[in-house]
């Protein structure tokens, strides 16, 4: 079975993020990293492509600048390829544009399966996986907490309000899997070794069959107005336990009429 | 060209609105002089009475869909009424699951993009303007729509007070069933509920939860104590989430529940941003934290320096005491 991910290349969560005060999007200097979210359905897509006994892991991506740091380091934990989808013309896309690019090169690969993450850690707009089902005319089931499949068909514990329903699907489909789906593996020292041979396919918009003119900013119809300092909540009193701090909260607990 | 009409993705269960539904319904009555709902399930006739009463004149019926997911057949259903020349200026969705998977269909039938995470909507003349929190709610962006219309807007719960509006009930319309082919195959075969009792997360006045620094498992017994005490809800950070302490109901934060109670207890949390935009609009909150320099500390109201499971146990132990 071949599967492909679709895995985000982001800035580092942990380093300060803020808005290009012209632009209104997220800065996005440096070096961008694999988004953690995305580790889960690498591992997803590993464990399920080795068990169906053949087929691979194809990663998919778009980025600026070529890059190719998180593409490496899901290729180091053992995605067999990669296609990364970078162009200037895409700066600025919203999730339909990415959507739309994204199923060009998926189509390519010609996926049994393909699996994305609920939502990326720094847009989480988590429409761009159905977006992209519906471009690729494949049945999606959104917010697995478990993945398996068998026969032709894809069996999903999806998340609901009360507790989760079972849903199966036929492939080829789109699955989102949730943090916690399984545990990503570190890569190996002779994984990430392998991984610097690993291809990557670097494709550009013309190359997908895309017109450059109704990519990124120029085929958004969604801008960003302003960008305020929200109002802030004070910190307010703050008590260091000498044993004692419980009584400070029932005190606080009356004032508020809650006891 | 002013805002005339409004439809609101309105998810029911065996016959009630979801709450979300009914603060979709309230906002769009700011927004539009007509709102209509969309609707599905075999329940759907029995909610119109409540659909009308906040705001809906008609209720777009799909009918009920089996064991399909709603997401494609609802948003077909809907794509088809649009090519029909009934096209509204905006369509609200809840940001559920079923609601995200109903917009992104729905966005690629249309060719519409999607504008996601909304908390606060403003309409100005022809005009509609959302807003959003970023980087865990410190900052707000405002954005809008500079395309073509029906604008689709998802919609986070708890962004507006449901109000009813003492309508008439709605109008209940057919609303036929498309057949959407291969992407409409996926079936739900057995249906989980997990079951929890006392007030719901999203709705309890009281919400106490814990994280990781409960150091395990079986000390979230003390929040779930602590909740019981004081007539609340127990919550927990992702990461607790994440480690298969409690389940995903449970959660607090941007991919979990938002919930705005009267007081909100933080036990154990750092405070990530990611969990700060689910709980930084409680009324009050107090955090129990053993490092002084936890982010959780700057939303606070009352901020205890000190381990948890030296605290909790005297604080139940005294409110027991008083119960
Ligand atoms: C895309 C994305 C979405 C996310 N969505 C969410 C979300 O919806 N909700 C959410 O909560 N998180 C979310 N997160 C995760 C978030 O970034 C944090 O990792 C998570 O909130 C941390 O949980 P925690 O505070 O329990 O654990 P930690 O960050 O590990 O904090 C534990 C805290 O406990 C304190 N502590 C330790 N021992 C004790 C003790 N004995 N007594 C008192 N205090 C103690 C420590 O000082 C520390 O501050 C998301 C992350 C990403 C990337
Ligand atoms: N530029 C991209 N490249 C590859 N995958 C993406 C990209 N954008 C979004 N995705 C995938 O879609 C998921 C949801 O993204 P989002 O809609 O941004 O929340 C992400 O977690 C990724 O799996």
């Amino acid at each position: 079975m071949n599967v492909v991910v679709c895995v985000k290349q982001i800035p580092d969560p942990a380093a300060p993020q803020a808005l290009d005060p012209a632009t209104h999007t997220l800065v996005r200097e440096g070096k961008l990293i694999l988004d953690d979210s995305d580790a889960y359905g690498v591992e997803m897509g590993l464990q399920l492509a080795e068990q169906s006994g053949g087929g691979d892991v194809t990663l998919v991506s778009m980025a600026p600048g070529g890059e190719t740091s998180g593409l490496r380091t899901a290729l180091a934990m053992g995605a067999a390829k990669a296609i990364l989808v970078s162009d200037a013309a895409l700066k600025g896309s919203d999730a339909l544009c990415t959507a739309k690019v994204l199923a060009k090169a998926i189509e390519r690969a010609e996926p049994d399966l393909v699996l994305a993450a609920t939502e990326s850690t720094d847009g989480y707009t988590g429409t761009m996986p159905v977006q992209l089902a519906e471009l690729l005319g494949m049945p999606s089931v959104t917010f697995a907490k478990k993945v398996s499949v068998a026969s032709g068909n894809v069996s999903v514990e999806r998340q609901t309000e009360a507790g989760y329903d079972e849903v199966v699907c036929p492939l080829p489909a789109v699955v989102t899997v949730t943090a916690g789906v399984v545990e990503p593996r570190y890569p190996s020292f002779k994984g990430i070794m392998a991984a610097k041979s690993k291809p990557i396919e670097q494709l550009t918009v013309s190359e997908l069959g895309l017109d450059p003119a109704g990519v990124g900013a120029n085929g958004a119809s969604q801008e960003v107005v302003s960008v305020v300092a929200a109002d802030d909540r004070k910190a307010g009193e703050i008590v260091v336990d000498d044993g004692e701090g419980y009584a400070r909260v029932v005190d606080f607990l009356d004032q508020l009429k809650l006891i | 060209m002013s805002i005339e009409k409004v439809w609101v993705v309105a998810e029911v269960n065996d016959g009630v609105p979801t709450t979300t539904t009914l603060e979709l319904l309230t906002e769009a009555r700011s927004i539009a002089t007509t709102v209509e709902a969309i609707s599905w399930g075999p329940s759907t006739a029995a909610a119109a009475g409540v659909l009308g009463e906040y705001g809906a004149s008609v209720v777009h019926d799909i009918g009920d869909l089996g064991d399909a997911l709603p997401g494609v057949p609802v948003a077909a259903a809907m794509a088809e009424l649009v090519a029909s020349e009934d096209v509204p200026d905006v369509i609200l969705v809840p940001a559920s699951y079923d609601g995200r998977d109903v917009a992104g269909r729905l966005s690629v039938r249309l060719d519409r993009s999607v504008i996601t995470n909304v908390v606060g909507l403003t309409a100005d003349g022809d005009e509609v303007r959302s807003e959003h929190g970023i980087f865990g709610g410190a900052q707000v962006v405002t954005a809008r729509f500079t395309g073509e219309r029906p604008w689709i807007f998802v919609v986070r719960a708890k962004s507006f007070a449901a109000e009813s509006s003492g309508g008439a009930p709605a109008q209940v319309v057919e609303l036929a069933r498309v057949d959407a082919g291969a992407v409409d195959t996926a079936r739900v075969v057995s249906r989980h509920v997990e079951e929890r009792s006392g007030p719901k997360l999203d709705e309890a006045a009281v919400v106490v939860s814990g994280g990781r620094g409960l150091g395990s498992k079986d000390n979230y017994a003390m929040i779930e104590e602590l909740a019981k005490l004081l007539g609340g809800a127990p919550g927990a950070s992702r990461a607790i989430v994440d480690a298969g302490w409690v389940p995903y109901a449970y959660q607090v934060g941007q991919t979990g529940k938002t919930v705005k109670p009267t007081l909100y207890m933080a036990c154990g949390i750092s405070g990530a941003t990611q969990h700060l935009v689910g709980m930084k609009g409680a009324k009050n909150i107090i955090a129990i934290n053993k490092d002084q320099d936890a982010p959780i500390f700057s939303v606070a109201d009352l901020g205890i320096v000190g381990d948890v499971l030296k605290v909790l146990p005297k604080l139940i132990e005294a409110l027991r005491a008083r119960s």
